[in-house]
């Protein structure tokens, strides 16, 4: 059980996840793309020991050797196969699971950043789902979703702003600061991950940042 | 499973897809998606031809490059998955290479093992056998320079890596300084 956080108060009842709009093109292109998206009240400050301490745990589930072995797996394997599809190299740009994988590799651990980091963090570990969390108050109403740039570029965004390319780290104007007081979370998924691990890491990280929900 | 479209009102007009004549856009459709999974086909062949290089040595990074994930058109799919298919064959003859090399080197122990005397001072590692680990096996002389003279020869396997902070008691800064001023 989650020490109750000192901002737990601020919840707000927490909305279903909501689906991201697709670009036509991308969706008649990549019928398994999806964006899932979900806000709720969280503010970054550094993550309870309880978390800290489900790092540490999280940590233990990686050997050299199942790294190595970890790109035959489905979810790993699905993210890979579209990452060559959308022209980037997974052995070069390392799909989330494996780059968080390689990273507790080098630096022994899975390091504490703060309490959003973490929570995406421990849902991507969990799921394989990878997850990012936007300030919400920057996010327009018509929500989030997948859209096509100049020069055919994916891009997150709402209807009006981009806040990251694909699989990229949200821009500075989106990303959470200590501003923040409304989160935004968003995961995607390709052809081949289950809904269920979708659903999964986003309720998983909604747990960490709002327990109770 | 799919996301849902783009609402009309939040679509980029500039970016509407063109007209094209009924039958092309669709055949075109179809090859991207077939190239599309034979990428992702490749992808898993590539996947399992790593796992299996891995404690052969690996197999050679591809060279870096960047750019942003996009939309690629089927001429860049084509080059994707032509890269691909040249990087597999690549994978499996580097596979197929070490495996022979492998193989040579387990003969040439089986027969220092059968006929020790006849492969003096030959070391084969572990990692040359395929096998993880530091260790090696060496042919020596059994009892030392009597055995060399007498030509008593064996084989042995050392015994693995070695620890990290090496043997015995790791040395403090002032005992090593202290012993560095003896010498």
């Amino acid at each position: 059980m989650w020490a109750q956080p000192h901002w737990a108060g601020e919840a707000m009842a927490s909305p279903a996840p909501q689906q991201g709009f697709v670009d036509p093109r991308v969706a008649q292109e990549f019928p398994g793309l999806r964006l899932r998206w979900v806000t709720l009240a969280a503010r970054p400050g550094p993550s309870p020991p309880a978390l800290r301490d489900r790092l540490r745990d999280l940590s233990n589930r990686y050997r050299g050797g199942s790294v190595v072995t970890m790109r035959t797996k489905p979810i790993p394997q699905a993210f890979r196969a579209f990452f060559r599809q959308i022209g980037l190299d997974p052995d070069v740009r390392r799909i989330p699971s494996e780059e968080v994988a390689v990273a507790r590799l080098l630096q022994g651990g899975l390091r504490s950043v703060d309490l959003v980091s973490d929570a995406c963090l421990v849902a991507l570990v969990e799921t394989g789902v990878p997850m990012w969390a936007l300030d919400a108050e920057q996010i327009d109403s018509a929500g989030l979703g997948i859209r096509v740039v100049a020069g055919g570029d994916l891009v997150v965004g709402d209807g009006a702003r981009t806040c990251c390319a694909l699989f990229e780290h949200p821009s500075p104007e989106c990303a959470v600061a200590p501003r923040t007081r409304r989160v935004t979370l968003f995961t995607l998924a390709v052809d081949g991950v289950p809904e269920i691990h979708v659903e999964e890491a986003l309720w998983c990280a909604v747990d960490l940042l709002a327990p109770g929900f | 499973m799919g996301g849902t479209v783009l609402p009309p009102l939040v679509q980029d007009p500039g970016h509407a897809p063109a007209p094209t004549a009924p039958g092309v856009a669709t055949d075109e459709r179809a090859a991207r998606r077939t190239l599309r999974d034979q990428i992702a086909r490749l992808e898993r062949e590539l996947a399992d031809a790593f796992v299996t290089a891995f404690p052969m040595g690996g197999l050679p990074q591809p060279v870096p490059t960047a750019g942003p994930a996009r939309l690629l058109d089927l001429g860049e799919l084509e080059v994707v998955r032509d890269e691909l298919a040249e990087r597999l064959r690549e994978a499996r003859e580097t596979i197929g290479r070490r495996a022979d090399e492998i193989a040579e080197k387990r003969l040439v122990l089986e027969r220092m093992l059968l006929r020790p005397a006849d492969y003096k001072f030959v070391r084969i590692s572990r990692r040359e056998l395929g096998e993880p680990g530091c260790g090696a096996w060496q042919v020596r002389p059994r009892m030392g320079l009597i055995g060399m003279l007498m030509g008593w020869w064996q084989v042995k396997l050392s015994s693995g890596c070695p620890l990290p902070g090496g043997h015995g008691r790791p040395l403090t800064r002032t005992v090593a300084r202290v012993e560095v001023r003896q010498r």
